[in-house]
């Protein structure tokens, strides 16, 4: 294989992979399914109300 | 049901520390007998002395264990971590006006090798981005990872290990660059020794970061973590490649660089560029979306949109590098890439900065009546303006002016004292009641005059540069009718000095604001009595403080 078909080769490979995963996550954080499992991630911070680990917490 | 620890972890642990301790004092003083310049010496002598020091405190406090041991939050070294980096800061800051005002005064070099420019400015950046910068992240970075997975840092010494290790580090690294050892690479100044060293307390954050998400009894890893962890592995990647390099000796301090030529340039700048991205960007979003939220009470604006930006942010941070090469022998085809990237790097930043801003809609009012609201917010609109700008000055034609000029100096400027510096500030004073336990900050009104004093002196500053640099970019550009250059190099500096006159007198605002905070932090630490508690908001408070009237005391 020559050098110029190996980054031909590399790059096509990288652009798809990348570009899927990325729309992935995409679809993965706009899913409807997950609206309720990231409002509630978004409440994390505000739920933790003492010094222990263990009086907090679901 | 509280878990107790084994006997055999307890002893495990001691013995590693004792173990550890010994070989660095042992490696500590081979240095400093047989080191073969003064500076090894020298530092092998701080090796020896911190891990006599480290060893002597793990012999005569020995781990209880217990119940007890891990019923609360491990709080002691993010203390020592707050302190430090309140330190750190006005040291930074101090030497950045040192030698702002050497700029605008050469004489103020004082003809000493110890003291001129070259030397003392990695002094300035190491302090501000790792001294300071560093500390507030890891201070803040265990802070919100043990309270976003309500569970306690993994490990008994080794979170101590981290923060007196990282303070050795930043010990070491100035005092080589003030005696002149250095690899000569920007950001990554210290020689391979203390390289190692780093590394080896870097693994250690990272194996303790881990370890707290593990044992975590949140089932969601909060975003903010995902910006610490990406910031902690990271920074581990760019330190490792690109500080590779064989030492001339393994007594001595001098090594060479691995690479060479225009490899050695796109390294230092994939390593440079990332340093700000990782270090400097990602980690400091951590204290934005934990911090924000917290202080006003309301969850982040979309916690959709942080996973994205998340996502973008790091697809597309590692590849602007090259903008910092255009016009070098680095090819043309890696140059245009750095500038793509960096272009779209505006739309994950815009989406964090809307996001962190988004998140006070309903609670505006904050702005006006807390300052470390204030601090928060304008450093997210610095964050804006600068992810603004630097796609802007990576346009490849825009750089031909901006390149090698005072308008770079203003634009990490912008994004170092607005942004980096700005949400430490807010983040400290957030911590500092709420880790010694105290109802509120010392002084509000000393957080006014801190945010109006730094606001004063990032103007000053930025403007000032945005006028030298665009000179100096012009007059260097500049021809006559014949086609000879306009203007003498020395005619561009002289037009300089006013800009830096107000440039150094901006920096002193700076500092004089983080002086304020150093007496706030101080006072509130000694727990003098508040002058204002009314007026501050309850989250002002330790959280166990909060709701007085129905809270049970602590202890």
């Amino acid at each position: 294989m020559t050098y110029h078909a190996a980054t031909v080769l590399s790059q096509t490979i990288a652009l798809v992979l990348f570009v899927s995963l990325f729309l992935a996550i995409v679809a993965y954080a706009f899913w409807p399914g997950n609206k309720k499992k990231f409002d509630q991630a978004a409440q994390v911070p505000l739920e933790d109300k003492s010094d222990e680990p263990e009086g907090d917490g679901r | 049901m509280k878990a107790t620890t084994s006997e055999e972890v307890i002893a495990l642990s001691g013995a590693t520390a004792t173990i550890a301790a010994v070989i660095i004092g042992a490696i500590g003083a081979v240095l400093a007998i047989f080191g073969q310049d003064e500076v090894i010496r020298l530092h092998g002598a701080l090796f020896l002395l911190a891990a006599a020091a480290g060893g002597y405190y793990v012999l005569t406090h020995p781990r209880q264990g217990g119940a007890d041991e891990q019923a609360h939050y491990m709080d002691g070294p993010i203390k020592v971590a707050t302190i430090a980096a309140v330190f750190w800061g006005i040291v930074g800051f101090l030497v950045g006006d040192i030698i702002a005002w050497q700029l605008a005064f050469p004489a103020l070099n004082f003809d000493l090798p110890w003291t001129n420019f070259g030397r003392v400015r990695p002094v300035h950046t190491s302090a501000v981005i790792f001294a300071f910068g560093g500390n507030v992240l890891l201070a803040t970075s265990l802070y919100v990872v043990q309270r976003t997975s309500r569970a306690r840092i993994a490990g008994y010494w080794s979170p101590w290990f981290v923060i007196w290790g990282y303070q050795l580090f930043i010990v070491l690294a100035a005092s080589s660059y003030v005696l002149g050892a250095t690899e000569g690479k920007e950001y990554a100044e210290p020689e391979w020794y203390i390289d190692l060293w780093l590394t080896l307390v870097w693994v250690v954050y990272l194996l303790v970061f881990l370890g707290t998400l593990w044992k975590r009894k949140e089932p969601h890893i909060y975003v903010a973590n995902w910006f610490y962890l990406a910031f902690i592995v990271t920074i581990a990647m760019l330190h490792i490649v690109n500080n590779l390099a064989i030492p001339v000796s393994f007594l001595g301090t001098k090594s060479y660089s691995l690479f060479s030529g225009v490899q050695d340039a796109m390294t230092q700048w994939w390593y440079g560029h990332n340093a700000v991205g990782f270090f400097l960007t990602a980690g400091f979003l951590g204290i934005m979306y934990y911090f924000i939220p917290k202080r006003v009470e309301r969850p982040v604006y979309s916690y959709r949109l942080s996973i994205v930006h998340f996502w973008s942010l790091i697809f597309l941070y590692i590849w602007a590098g090259p903008h910092h090469l255009h016009y070098t022998a680095l090819p043309d085809w890696t140059q245009t890439l750095g500038m793509t990237f960096s272009i779209m790097l505006w739309m994950p930043s815009w989406g964090g900065m809307i996001n962190g801003l988004m998140t006070l809609s309903g609670a505006w009012d904050r702005l006006r009546t807390d300052p470390v609201v204030r601090l928060l917010v304008v450093s997210v609109a610095f964050y804006g303006m600068s992810t603004f700008e630097g796609p802007l000055m990576s346009i490849k034609s825009v750089n031909s002016l901006s390149h090698y000029t005072d308008w770079t100096i203003g634009h990490v400027h912008s994004g170092a004292l607005g942004w980096v510096g700005m949400v430490s500030f807010g983040a400290i004073y957030c911590l500092v009641p709420w880790l010694w336990k105290r109802r509120g900050l010392y002084s509000l009104r000393l957080v006014e005059w801190h945010f109006w004093t730094a606001t004063v002196g990032i103007v000053l500053y930025i403007s000032a540069m945005w006028v030298s640099g665009i000179t100096q970019g012009l007059m260097w550009r500049a021809y006559d009718k014949l086609g000879f250059l306009k203007y003498s190099f020395v005619e561009t500096v002289e037009v300089m000095h006013w800009p830096y006159v107000i440039r150094a007198t901006g920096g002193l605002l700076f500092l004089l604001g983080a002086v304020f905070m150093a007496i706030n932090v101080w006072r509130t630490i000694r727990g003098e009595v508040s002058s204002d508690i009314a007026d501050q908001p309850e989250t002002a408070a330790a959280p166990e403080l909060r709701h007085a009237a129905t809270a049970v005391p602590a202890e």
